[in-house]
């Protein structure tokens, strides 16, 4: 890597990333537990939707909280970058808040609410769906800003506000309403359910209940295969630029090692080696996620603004880095001592 | 409806709404931590009964809080891109700050709800106190935004009226900074506060569970009535740093039309922005010039010291204010009451007409809030920084913006219909608690 081009805003990009990493692997796999949810089935259906409820319940808003983070340093440090895709994704975003939203405050509906059978069932659906629908948004946000669409259609915007754009639906829905971006969609929501299936798989009481969650594992891991390729393929006739990308030489070293990662989580997860099934899954969301940046690189929003366009004063840079520093210093133990507290209780059981 | 108006009708939508969870997410670990400590003081069952149960309603509001301040973080963006391009670096430090200080409330919050059999008795109360505190430092980080906004500072401009510096230090340093923190802290814990104390009032009042309520009651009022005493006070500060910062917004918040020495105090009175006078309000002389700069012959500038388009609507801003004051002021009464009986010992249970009162302000102070808000917002239109930028250059490019603002307000009418009717249910089953 050429080192000249990582300066102060490439390392505050990559903080970011990390964030964001950390979302995928924690507030992402809550999700996931959502999609368990909503197909429950089987003789354990209700013991796996309390396994799932136990496991989400004392962690989901913090870990909710990675997403604002990201959030943050994305409008402190590249506010360029956060003003074109908070206007052109505008739709997509407000969907995805609105799944935010429904899915949050349902799950303390049925934690806290009524124990009637209905409103269980009724709060359990919502949060169900709700958890299906964000991670879909959400990665069909990421793949209209991979795909460049995103950065396209905020390129065509009038510099002026208050102006009327080209084309409603070129510049607001084309560039997200479109197959690879809806493809990636699918890959995050098999991912997310993929993590969810694996944590729960280890955290479960008994031989029983960790079996669905194997053959749940199994099936995402199946469906993250196929959504691959599907948006692979897609991306093939549709954003050559994209795959030209991928098949370039330290692009394709770098899949092999994600391939190295998936077949080690899936060969654990069939054996039944659970703790190294958890790392390699996370191994696997975490190279695919560092696999679009580093394909992206250096642009923040491809193909219209690259992390030095959109950077913010250097002043900016150094306090935010400062801020970020000290406040993992905080941080970092807090969420160790969450994570001890409540993994404590799964071994005890 | 014009897409601005969508624009700053959603905003004040999802402000309004997140601001009470915001305020309750603050102010109500403080009270739950207070309990559970009576508890391990005393050993009496009352108060760990007490804990749990405002335990589970925080738990719903907390989650509530969390996830429309999450819409709030994002609309900076999907409504006003214009103003996180422009502001994004000078006030993206107060934002990591509270990211940070949410952090901790999240974590802490989850291991004060799920813990209790999980951790030590020290380890669970240290939590709620980590909870309460990072509550409040949250607000704090902010509020420094929107004092920000209202007198902005940490910044050179060059001729383009661009930043040509930024020091994102000095923006945490608004001259608003301090009062409208200070104001925002009083105002959670004076509104929740009260607002939890007149619904144990009403319990009392029925006559059910005397001895969990009577211990409820005397905890809520710990933490609302001397906040709702001193707000009054830090009011006072607020009207002089925007007498000083912003002239224009303390002309609409008072409706004074015309520039003038010894300006007289109105209360209440209706504005008239065409005829460019307020009518039929109560004039006390001299009141507003003593109020502002404390000096009977100060000079306070009118409304008519800026073209029409620089000035705020009237009617709504000074509306808003007489509301906040009067509902405040009420508030401070009933707790100096509940205060006085404190004093003299006597039992809350039997003080009637001091619990219908307590009763009466329960949702004065949320009230009061959203008035305060609209002050402070309506009141700097049509600036969204103040003499920087205007809310119209700060609006998303994005037409047929009415359809996500209605879609906002049904999303949150549902979840407000929700929320209300089980904290009302949690509220009933606390009817029966037998103590």
């Amino acid at each position: 890597m050429d080192l000249d081009a990582v300066g102060l805003p490439e390392v505050v990009a990559a903080i970011m990333v990390l964030a964001l990493n950390a979302y995928a692997l924690t507030g992402g796999a809550d999700f996931g537990g959502g999609v368990w949810d909503l197909l429950a089935r089987g003789p354990r259906r209700d013991a796996q939707r309390a396994l799932i409820a136990s496991q989400i319940g004392p962690i989901w808003e913090a870990n909710h909280v990675w997403l604002i983070l990201v959030i943050v340093v994305l409008f402190t440090a590249f506010p360029a970058a956060f003003a074109a895709l908070s206007t052109v994704l505008h739709v997509p975003l407000s969907l995805m808040l609105v799944g935010i939203v429904l899915r949050g405050s349902s799950f303390v509906f049925r934690s806290y609410g009524a124990r009637d059978d209905a409103s269980q069932q009724r709060w359990g659906r919502v949060f169900a769906v709700a958890s299906v629908l964000t991670p879909l948004v959400l990665g069909t946000i990421v793949g209209a800003i991979a795909s460049g669409a995103a950065g396209d259609a905020a390129l065509r915007l009038p510099a002026t506000a208050g102006s009327t754009p080209p084309s409603f639906v070129s510049v607001f829905v084309a560039p997200w309403l479109a197959p690879f971006p809806l493809a990636l969609g699918v890959l995050a929501l098999a991912m997310f359910a993929f993590l969810a299936a694996v944590y729960l798989g280890l955290a479960s009481p008994e031989p029983a209940l960790r079996d669905d969650f194997r053959r749940r594992a199994l099936g995402a891991a199946a469906g993250m295969f196929v959504a691959a390729f599907g948006a692979l393929g897609i991306a093939r006739v549709r954003e050559p630029e994209v795959v030209g990308a991928l098949m370039q030489g330290r692009a394709l070293a770098f899949q092999a090692t994600v391939a190295v990662a998936a077949l080690t989580a899936l060969w654990a997860i069939w054996s039944r080696r659970w703790q190294l099934a958890r790392l390699a899954a996370a191994a696997q969301v975490s190279l695919i996620l560092w696999g679009w940046v580093l394909v992206q690189r250096p642009y923040v929003v491809p193909p219209m603004l690259t992390i030095r366009d959109a950077a913010a004063p250097r002043i900016t840079l150094e306090l935010l880095l400062a801020a970020l520093a000290a406040g993992a210093v905080i941080l970092v133990p807090a969420l160790v001592y969450l994570f001890r507290t409540f993994a404590a209780e799964r071994r005890a059981r | 409806m014009t897409d601005l108006l969508a624009a700053r009708t959603q905003m004040a939508i999802s402000l309004g709404f997140h601001i009470v969870f915001a305020e309750i997410g603050i102010a109500m670990p403080l009270m739950m931590v207070l309990a559970e400590w009576r508890w391990r003081r005393t050993g009496e069952r009352a108060y760990l009964d007490l804990a749990r149960r405002w335990a589970k309603g925080t738990a719903v509001l907390f989650a509530v809080g969390a996830v429309s301040g999450t819409v709030l973080s994002f609309e900076l963006g999907l409504l006003w891109p214009g103003f996180m391009r422009f502001a994004g670096p000078l006030i993206g430090m107060p934002f990591s700050l509270e990211g940070f200080a949410f952090f901790l409330e999240a974590i802490f919050l989850g291991v004060y709800l799920y813990g209790w059999e999980r951790v030590g008795p020290r380890a669970h109360l240290a939590a709620g106190v980590v909870v309460a505190a990072s509550g409040a430092a949250s607000a704090v980080f902010v509020v420094l935004v929107n004092a920000w906004m209202n007198a902005p500072t940490g910044f050179t401009l060059d001729a383009a009226g661009s930043f040509a510096t930024v020091d994102p230090i000095g923006a945490m340093q608004s001259p608003a900074a301090f009062q409208q923190a200070l104001h925002m802290l009083l105002a959670a814990y004076a509104a929740t506060g009260l607002a939890v104390a007149g619904v144990h009032a009403w319990m009392l009042l029925r006559g059910a569970a005397p001895d969990f309520h009577r211990r409820a009651l005397g905890i809520a009022l710990l933490v609302g009535a001397p906040a709702a005493v001193l707000q009054p006070l830090s009011g006072d500060v607020s009207a002089r740093v925007v007498a000083l910062t912003q002239p224009v917004k303390l002309a609409a918040l008072e409706g004074q039309w015309s520039t003038e020495r010894g300006a007289p105090l109105r209360i209440g009175g209706w504005p008239d922005a065409t005829r460019e006078e307020t009518r039929w309000a109560l004039e006390i002389p001299y009141g507003l010039s003593l109020l502002a700069f404390h000096d009977p012959a100060a000079e306070v500038t009118g409304l008519r010291a800026v073209p029409r388009a620089d000035r705020p609507p009237v009617a709504v801003v000074h509306l808003a204010f007489q509301t906040m004051v009067a509902l405040g002021s009420a508030m401070a009464l009933v707790s100096l009451w509940a205060g006085w009986v404190a004093w003299r010992r006597r039992n809350y249970t039997e003080q009637h007409r001091l619990l219908r009162a307590l009763v009466i302000v329960a949702p004065f102070g949320f009230v009061a809030t959203e008035a305060g808000w609209i002050v402070t917002e309506v009141g700097r239109q049509p600036w969204v920084v103040q003499g920087l930028m205007r809310t119209s250059d700060a609006v998303t490019p994005m037409p047929g913006l009415v359809v996500p603002m209605v879609l906002f307000t049904l999303l949150y009418l549902g979840l407000g219909a929700i929320v209300a009717t089980l904290i009302a249910s949690l509220v009933r089953e606390t009817a029966r608690a037998s103590v």
